[in-house]
């Protein structure tokens, strides 16, 4: 039955991407719509003392301006959990009084009747202030670092098994070093775009966001406005990588703005003002401490992270979490410190946690190889962890070794002299490096509707999104095989908070999440669809068992005998019905906290879970046990560089991926994202740094052309395998998540190669070359 | 809320905060002649003083030929040939990025050639031919070049898409790019931030040999 899922379709999208037909955000024109553009603050800390809009007012075509003076009054939201919606900054609620907290805060926005007039009139409001000296650089204010009690959503951040200084001390082998990340922009291509329209007391929102649902339950406690009166959508979004995860100022602004005029409002964030009010990477301080034997063997692994965050929220780097699972070793100590600074709150930025810490452990792994005189891959090995050790539980599913295998054999590996600075091919010297990738399996809880029309068609609904990532294309396959028909005919809807809620698209979860929940629904439909035959006594599978009854060619028919049955046409048309519709939700990682805690009376989730309880899909899903089980991918990443000897400059020459991700739902696309990860990588390792000016906390690099993002020229020759085995705990889908683990270990893998090269270890990103001075 | 463009000539229902209806707005600015339009720096200049309010926007009409149809727009002279086509025309396939020439999204081509149309204004462009992704299929039958692309799965959340097509069909007219180092060198201006450039450069390389 399983015979689309895994086969590299096209994007079923991609006709509408390719020929400008795909709708974004920013590109709807409701009648009478003005637009808005944000005024940012120009200082760091301090108090607005006065705002003069009057020369911005004399603009032809100026409608208003909003600030904290005029600005409606919003609610705190409730709870913290992302997946309902985050804000990002939970003490600094836009426009609710004069205080300035980071550089480029959003302190107005003013509307005019065209962009241009808009743009203008924002450049004509002039702001005094009153400057406090804000908390500039987190080298300078170490001493004032803290340990968070928790990481996002609750999550354990500091852990300690056995007694890593005791190990430590009394080690044949020591290491200690200490590795800096700076501050990363996400870049996604399509800026932060809202457009918001009432209509009385509807609100229509459509929103450049990872989560639509999200949006609306913040919209409604924020604004205090009924959930049920609001609609966000987001069809299409140009990229995400975190950034639109958490919702910022912008959404919530142009809501308060249409408010205010009674017009819809459209605001786009221009790419300067992303580099302040949507979010960034933490900068990071991590020391990595080894003890172990002569042979390699890890006795002691200390992973201590500082990074920083704003004065109006928590957001914790977890830079160490992975170093907790990712090895056997006995004693393990993770910390996790923050310091409070002048800037805007960090928030997840793809592969948040392990992209960072990845860098530091496998860098480390790779100095203590070589202090041991140890082949990289043969220290990997040695440590080999075949249990989760942090928790005490088995993996769901761990090939790493395979990928150590086959990644090794990709680059060619065995042909590479250890010997540092030995290699060279015409002028450059050569280097090759490898690291472990890993990241979290994540699931959450998802419901899904599905649809079958009289005519042989299908419609899928769930309120996830797809930021690029391939959702409407895989979960299009999923759908078509349970219920047997071609792609062409199943059409799966995303990005409308009205539809069943769906999994936010962050922590790499949309496919493990969404996917059981549109195909228990898919089942939901079959199921109905066969009762109603086996009572019809004009149907050919009148008084068959259901066990025996199967779907195929867009037919329902007896297993053993695929002539006698009929199309769902034929049945639909016999019964008089246009459609037949079911819900399911799927609910596995959460079970006991929904259950404790249903959805809301006659809604769609509601109806969702009352479906559920005799669906067979959800039921055989949630009767699997998967306490004991600890879910995460894993891969093995190698690459080769060339070094100019004279310039330093880093050429990456080749990059190999070999990733264990359960079960490939589209090559195609998989394979695409292991190289956008990988690239994001190149990025990180090479070019991307967010300089903050020491003396007033302003943000120096706020555009494309000063914060480096990896351009073609910068591609080496990619390739991806995977392992393809199914994970069998995680989901009857048995894919895990697929969008983070290409950025982790690549960064790593090629600052390991650039020392294979070069014999210069940089512990400080990015490698740029006065570093290899 | 359908997709409905709020119309390219100037519309008499909507107003300014100053009661000035926009055609009215426009009449006067007509009326007010030539020395006016001939003296914008000097008008600029004014608008920094203290206190001064700030001159009226210039406005041009002019003719826009965007894949083969004329468009008569009389609009802000400050529109950048972008916002011309996504605000005005209501054509969005052509994307703003960084509205800065940094990224690409918004690369169109202008009598084959292809330019940033971030950086350049819309009355500019009087009687020149300007492509956009909207313009390159026939009908259903799709440019090879878009083709080519999806088959390679040249993209994922599609935003750089428009321009990243628009410059790879400039780059064939223009016969430069001879290897695969030159593709990559000569695509560096449009940036995919998804990191589909292997496959950006297939689809390019397939075009190119047929």
């Amino acid at each position: 039955m399983n015979e689309i899922v895994g086969k590299p379709i096209d994007r079923v999208d991609g006709r509408l991407k390719v020929t400008g037909k795909a709708t974004y955000s920013a590109e709807y024109f409701p009648k009478n719509m003005v637009y808005g553009v944000l005024v940012l603050s120009t200082i760091a800390k301090g108090r607005i003392k006065n705002i003069d809009s009057r020369q911005a007012e004399r603009v032809p075509g100026f409608v208003g301006i909003m600030s904290y003076k005029n600005s409606m009054s919003l609610h705190f939201p409730q709870g913290a959990d992302p997946g309902a919606g985050k804000f990002a900054e939970k003490d600094l609620l836009p426009m609710q009084n004069n205080r300035i907290y980071y550089d480029g805060q959003a302190v107005a926005v003013v509307m005019a009747e065209t962009f241009e007039q808009a743009e203008h009139a924002a450049s004509l409001v002039k702001i005094d202030y009153e400057i406090e000296k804000p908390t500039v650089g987190l080298e300078g204010n170490l001493s004032s670092k803290y340990k968070p009690a928790a990481g996002m959503g609750g999550a354990q951040i500091q852990a300690m098994r056995g007694d890593a200084d005791a190990a430590l001390h009394s080690s044949e082998v020591k290491f200690e070093q200490t590795y800096t990340t700076p501050v990363y922009h996400h870049n996604a291509m399509e800026p932060h775009a809202t457009i918001a329209e009432w209509t009385g007391d509807n609100l229509m929102v459509y929103d450049a966001t990872q989560s639509v649902t999200g949006v609306r339950s913040l919209l409604s406690a924020m604004l205090g406005a009924p959930s049920d009166k609001i609609n966000v959508v987001a069809l299409f979004i140009g990229g995400g990588f975190g950034s639109k995860g958490f919702t910022w100022p912008n959404t919530i602004l142009t809501a308060m703005a249409a408010k205010q005029i009674n017009r819809p409002v459209k605001l786009v964030l221009s790419r300067q003002q992303m580099f302040t009010t949507a979010g960034r990477r933490s900068q990071t301080i991590q020391k990595i401490s080894f003890g172990a034997t002569s042979a390699g063997k890890l006795t002691s692994t200390k992973h201590e992270t500082i990074s920083e965050s704003s004065f109006v929220d928590e957001y914790v780097e977890t830079a160490g979490l992975a170093t907790n699972m990712l090895y056997s070793c006995p004693n393990v100590e993770v910390s996790h410190s923050l310091v409070r600074l002048n800037r805007v709150t960090p928030c997840p930025t793809r592969a948040p946690g392990e992209a960072p810490g990845t860098f530091a452990l496998e860098v480390a792994m790779d100095e203590l190889a070589y202090q041991l005189k140890m082949d990289p891959v043969q220290l990997r090995l040695v440590n080999y962890a075949d249990t989760d050790e942090g928790k005490s539980k088995q993996f769901s599913s761990k090939n790493l070794k395979e990928c150590y295998r086959r990644g090794a054999e990709a680059i060619g590996w065995a042909q590479r002299n250890p010997q540092v600075g030995s290699m060279r091919e015409g002028d450059y010297l050569v280097g090759y490096g490898m690291a472990t990738a890993t990241y979290p399996a994540n699931r959450s809880p998802s419901s899904a509707k599905a649809i079958l029309y009289a005519d042989g068609h299908a419609e899928i609904m769930c309120a996830t999104q797809d930021i690029g990532t391939g959702t409407y294309t895989i979960m299009t396959q999923a759908a078509a095989d349970i219920f047997g028909l071609p792609v062409e005919k199943v059409q799966v809807k995303l990005g409308n908070s009205a539809y069943p809620k769906g999994a936010n698209s962050g922590g790499s979860q949309v496919t493990a999440s969404v996917g059981p929940a549109i195909r228990a629904a898919a089942v939901g439909v079959l199921e109905k669809l066969k009762k109603m035959a086996i009572s019809d006594n004009a149907s050919p599978l009148h008084g068959h068992k259901e066990e025996n009854i199967f779907a195929s060619d867009g037919r329902i028919h007896l297993k053993d005998n695929a002539d006698k049955g009929e199309t769902y046409t034929q049945l639909l048309n016999r019964q008089g019905l246009q459609k037949v519709e079911a819900l399911a939700k799927t609910n596995v990682s959460n079970r006991q906290q929904t259950e404790s805690n249903p959805a809301a009376k006659g809604t769609a989730e509601a109806s969702a879970e009352e479906e559920s309880k005799t669906n067979p899909a959800v039921q055989e899903d949630e009767h699997v046990d998967r306490k004991p089980y600890s879910f995460h991918s894993f891969g093995a990443q190698f690459v080769r560089v060339l070094v100019d000897p004279l310039l330093n400059r880093v050429k990456v020459d080749r990059a190999v991926s070999v990733m264990d991700i359960g079960k490939v739902m589209n090559l195609k696309l998989a394979t695409n994202q292991i190289m956008g990860g990988m690239i994001f990588g190149i990025g990180m390792a090479l070019l991307e740094e967010t300089a903050y000016d020491p003396n007033n906390g302003r943000v120096v690099t706020r555009d494309l052309a000063q914060y480096l993002v990896p351009v073609n020229a910068d591609m080496p020759q990619l390739e991806v395998q995977f392992i393809d085995i199914p994970d069998p705990i995680i989901s009857p889908i048995g894919a895990r998540g697929i969008g983070e683990i290409g950025i982790t270990g690549i960064t790593a893998a090629i600052n390991n190669a650039i020392y294979h090269a070069t014999g210069k270890r940089v512990r400080d990103l990015p490698v740029t070359l006065d570093k290899l001075i | 809320m359908d997709k409905n463009p709020h119309p390219p000539i100037e519309d008499d229902s909507s107003s300014s905060s100053s009661g000035t209806s926009r055609r009215g707005f426009l009449t006067q600015v007509a009326v007010a002649g030539a020395g006016l339009t001939l003296t914008p720096l000097l008008t600029g200049a004014k608008e920094i003083l203290p206190g001064a309010p700030p001159g009226p926007a210039q406005t041009s009409t002019v003719t826009l030929t965007v894949n083969g149809q004329k468009h008569t727009l009389n609009m802000d002279e400050r529109t950048s040939l972008l916002d011309a086509l996504r605000e005005n025309l209501a054509m969005p396939g052509t994307k703003k990025g960084c509205d800065h020439g940094q990224c690409g999204a918004c690369t169109v081509l202008v009598n084959g050639r292809r330019i940033n149309s971030c950086l350049t204004f819309a009355v500019m462009h009087q009687g020149d031919e300007i492509t956009t992704i909207e313009g390159l299929a026939k009908g259903d039958e799709l440019h090879p070049m878009q083709a080519a692309f999806l088959k390679h799965d040249a993209f994922q959340c599609g935003y750089c898409t428009p321009g990243q097509i628009c410059s790879a069909v400039g780059l064939i007219n223009e016969g430069h790019a001879r290897t695969d180092a030159d593709i990559h060198e000569l695509m560096s201006g449009n940036i995919c931030r998804c990191g589909a450039y292997q496959n950006i450069v297939a689809a390019i390389k397939e075009v190119k040999n047929v």
